[in-house]
């Protein structure tokens, strides 16, 4: 593994701990007090740091950094997270975003910002921070009862009376220990696992800097090291007892462990009156009684290794972290009361049920494997059945135990398919986290005050959808907030709250994804959008419309109300946009809007775009799949029905109104002349832009599900199809472009619609 | 030409196939399969040339009539003709020929430039011909037949 791939996979890294920064801090914006959601917030940030130190990313780490000792107050409850606060902090983990992006990307950053939020930060860490000592002061004592008893929480940790503390991923809600001494002496004991140095840390430098903090004895402790033949060079088998007399205390020496707390075992204590009753604060320091001394002896021992090693994964860490939470577990049971084992006992199904969430995040499979699994699922399912059928075919008494086997194998071969699209199911999560940002730098810019709520997170949608979603949704955030909402002052005068709400759902609906887009403001000003669409052309002046055809019209090409261009929205680039880019993902949207009460954006959505749901049809003898969501009605066209109109064309009297008859066999050339109305059926369709069309096909053969295949990979794109499909005799079936059959049917040739639709 | 021809001449192996009454060769290396025939799945405002599409193994494979594309009459597929599964450039088609007869060792004794007779067209994908045991055949070249442009289709 080189460095490029170690440094890839920090940044992938960093997205997943952003994203954890975000939702963190999201939650205490929604106040959450949960020490564990703090903790979490500071590990996100702190590995983020560790990482970009490893790199050497200097801007990333010294911002990390500052927003890491913030963080830090905050978790020591020295700092009250309030609105204000968090705001400071939610963007902060927008520039730390932007900063990790420019690392990897070599983009810039907006250093301003930087400069002045690391400004406010520092300001919040120091203006609040009360002497050391004195806020911890009061804490223990209330903390002490609460823990005393083991929670009901599986994460929060149980620290009981003496002075158990469990394994990295405990925490307490308690502060550092009482204090009232002038200059403590510290005691460490301090044991690095091979991690430390596989990571490029060192022993000696670790020592060196707290030898600098003040007087300082070291003892090592060589016990554990095996002779020669049995020493394993990159394993840890010193470990080091130092006590030192600091003004600084135990804070300063847990700040010289920084980066190393999460690679050894690490036991900071305040020597006083009584060393066995003292509480230790955070999530580094297991041990204090006994028992876990030797059990972590016996386990890996510690020494010094000079070899960095290869840096172990995330999910090896976690391993290795709850297989010691476990025999931390054993080791307490064993030795300690029972409160001591339940505590143990705690930490270590936390420290499991952290381990289970961090390998579930850390199974990273190129897309292109598992595209390629799905094209061999698809063909298996292909392959089956034209298995089935041959033997259908060939096997008249159809009781022999191959049409049994067959059954079993039609039904595995269905179970395999679906758990394959499975895996490129993802939640919106992502997306909807990245709105989030959109929504506060837009209500940043506007000055309005907005409170994005968003709903139905975990649904899933294939990965290539979600990949798509974010622009077009961005696009409707801006919308949303800038066009939407009132400013603060003019929703105090209507009697809103001056805070605005945008609602961001997900929801399966019928096979479908249904994300809905919901403001509170003043919903679509109808007279406006009216008279720009009179100024802009774009509808006769007397024109008759229904509300619902006048708010259709924002999705009008070069149609926008806002009367200052500016630099969100406004632009005449919006909606239309938007509509077409779902569109291209075989989506719908619709908009309700109610005066006064806000608008609501419908997008309907397919679930993947590897399956599409098509109505199989047969035209001029072939066989042909018309996308189902196109598709609005069938029917069987009478001949009163049809009326000739001009040279060639026929029109079809639908509920009285006239609907242009389209061959779908003339416009693609499968049949020189037009084929008899009679004949056939009529699928009524809606395409975009182009109102109703009947497209007249031979024979309806049914619905499927299809699995798309390109046509462009080893052909070329043909005007009026959009992809192919293989059927379950295994011959290929064309899929048919609706929107360009229509548009050819309007007398442009297909052609002609292709090169326009390059340039679009 | 000849330059074409020496860059060739490596002892590449070769296979021959019937097209018609005449025979052809491509490089070995550019050949995926060999496959029966089976009806193709016609394309709309395709080129005459292209047959339709099939289905190999789950991707879509356009067939190209060999004959039809080289000049001659075209062909009327049955259960004895072939497909050549052939990489061309970035995509893979599939030619339909008449019968697959050989594979060849190319050296430089049995290879002889296109003759100056041969028409444009022919020139433009021939890359010399072969002389074995009496028969001629011709060497063509994918990359050229079909270019990497889509202007073949449209």
């Amino acid at each position: 593994m080189d460095m490029n791939e170690i440094k890839e996979i920090f940044f992938q890294e960093c997205e997943e701990q952003l994203a954890e920064l975000e939702s963190g801090l999201l939650k205490l914006n929604d106040g959450d007090r949960d020490p564990e959601t703090v903790n979490a917030v500071f590990r996100a940030v702190h590995s983020i740091k560790g990482g970009a130190g490893a790199f050497g990313l200097d801007d990333l780490v010294s911002f990390a950094h500052v927003f890491e000792t913030t963080l830090d107050c905050v978790r020591s409850n020295k700092l009250e997270p309030t609105q204000d606060v968090l705001k400071v902090m939610l963007k902060s983990a927008d520039v730390l975003a932007d900063l990790t992006n420019a690392a990897r990307d070599g983009g810039s950053v907006d250093e301003a910002r930087s400069r002045t939020l690391i400004r406010e930060l520092e300001a919040l860490a120091n203006g609040e921070t009360p002497a050391a000592a004195e806020a911890p002061a009061a804490k223990p004592a209330a903390a002490a009862p609460k823990a005393a008893a083991p929670a009901p929480v599986v994460e929060k940790p149980v620290v009981n009376d003496e002075g158990f503390q469990p394994i990295p991923f405990s925490f307490g809600d308690f502060d550092d220990e009482p204090a009232g001494h002038y200059v403590p002496t510290v005691q460490v004991v301090f044991k690095p696992k091979k991690d430390l140095y596989a990571k490029g840390n060192e022993a000696v430098l670790l020592l060196r800097d707290v030898s600098r903090l003040g007087d300082m004895s070291v003892y090592c402790d060589m016990d554990s090291l095996p002779t020669l033949d049995k020493m394993n060079p990159e394993e840890a088998y010193f470990s080091w007892k130092i006590s030192v007399t600091s003004e600084k205390g135990e804070d300063g020496v847990r700040s010289v462990f920084e980066f190393a707390e999460w690679d050894c075992d690490l036991d900071i204590n305040t020597i006083e009156e009584d060393v066995v009753g003292e509480v230790t604060e955070d999530e580094e320091q297991p041990m204090q009684p006994v028992p876990f001394d030797l059990s972590m002896l016996d386990e890996g021992g510690s020494a010094g290794n000079d070899e960095p090693a290869v840096m172990e994964s995330d999910a090896a860490a976690a391993v290795a972290a709850a297989e010691t939470a476990t025999k931390v577990a054993q080791a307490a049971s064993r030795a300690a009361d029972n409160k001591a084992a339940s505590a143990a006992a705690s930490a270590a199904s936390a420290a499991q049920a952290n381990q289970a969430a961090a390998a579930g995040q850390t199974i990273r499979v190129d897309l292109d494997r598992v595209d390629r699994l799905i094209n061999l699922v698809g063909e298996l399912v292909i392959n089956q059945a034209m298995l089935s059928q041959s033997v259908v075919e060939n096997d008249a008494n159809g009781t022999s135990s191959i049409n049994m086997g067959l059954e079993e194998l039609q039904q595995l071969t269905r179970e395999i398919q679906d758990s394959v699209m499975a895996i490129r199911a993802q939640p919106v999560k992502p997306v909807f986290q990245r709105m989030a940002r959109t929504v506060r730098e837009i209500a940043d810019i506007t000055g309005k005050s907005v409170r994005l709520i968003t709903e139905g997170e975990n649904t899933e949608v294939d990965k290539t959808v979600i990949d798509k979603l974010a622009e077009p949704l961005t696009h409707m955030i801006r919308n949303a907030v800038d066009h939407g909402l009132e400013m603060p002052e003019k929703r105090e005068a209507l009697g809103k709250n001056p805070e605005g709400t945008v609602r961001l759902t997900a929801k399966h609906r019928s096979g479908r994804i249904v994300i809905e887009l919901a403001d509170d403001g003043a919903g679509i000003n109808r007279e406006k959008v009216r008279q720009k669409a009179i100024d802009n052309d774009l509808i006769a002046a007397d024109a008759n419309l229904s509300d619902e055809e006048i708010d259709n019209l924002i999705f009008h090409a070069g149609f926008s109300t806002a009367d200052k261009v500016s630099d969100l929205s406004g632009r005449g680039v919006g909606m239309d946009v938007v509509k077409r880019s779902i569109q291209a993902l075989g989506g719908r949207i619709s908009i309700s809007s109610k005066p006064g009460q806000g608008s609501v954006f419908t997008m309907s959505l397919p679930l993947t775009l590897a399956v599409l749901d098509g109505m199989v049809v047969t035209v001029a003898g072939q066989t042909l799949v018309v996308p189902l969501t196109a598709i609005v009605e069938t029917l069987q066209p009478e001949a009163s029905a049809i009326h000739s109109f001009g040279a060639s064309q026929r029109l079809i009297s639908i509920r009285n109104s006239f609907c242009p008859l389209v061959d779908v066999g003339r416009i693609l050339n499968f049949r020189a002349t037009q084929a008899n109305p009679m004949d056939g059926v009529a699928l009524l369709v809606e395409s975009e832009g182009g109102g109703q069309r009947a497209l007249m096909v031979d024979a309806i053969q049914g619905q499927r599900q299809v699995v798309i295949k390109s046509l462009e990979a080893n052909y070329t794109h043909v005007p009026g199809i959009a992809a192919a499909t293989i059927l379950g005799d295994g011959r290929v079936a064309l899929i048919l472009d609706v929107d360009a059959v229509v548009a050819a049917s309007r007398g442009q040739s297909l052609r002609q619609d292709i090169s326009l639709a390059a340039t679009g | 030409m000849s330059y074409a021809v020496n860059n060739l001449s490596h002892g590449r192996e070769l296979i021959a196939f019937r097209v018609g009454d005449q025979e052809f060769c491509v490089n070995i290396m550019s050949v995926r399969e060999i496959r029966g025939w089976t009806p193709a799945t016609s394309m709309p405002h395709a080129p005459s040339y292209v047959l339709g599409i099939i289905n190999l193994r789950g991707a879509v494979l356009p067939i190209v009539d060999l004959s039809l594309r080289l000049g001659m009459k075209p062909a009327e597929p049955t259960v004895r003709h072939v497909i050549i599964v052939a990489q061309v450039g970035p995509k893979v088609v599939g030619l339909l020929v008449d019968a697959v007869s050989d594979i060849l060792t190319l050296t430089d004794d049995n290879m002889q430039p296109t003759p100056d007779i041969a028409n444009e067209a022919a020139k433009a994908y021939a890359r010399g011909i072969l002389a074995i045991e009496g028969r001629m055949i011709c060497l063509i070249e994918l990359d050229a037949l079909f270019p990497h442009s889509e202007s073949e289709a449209a």
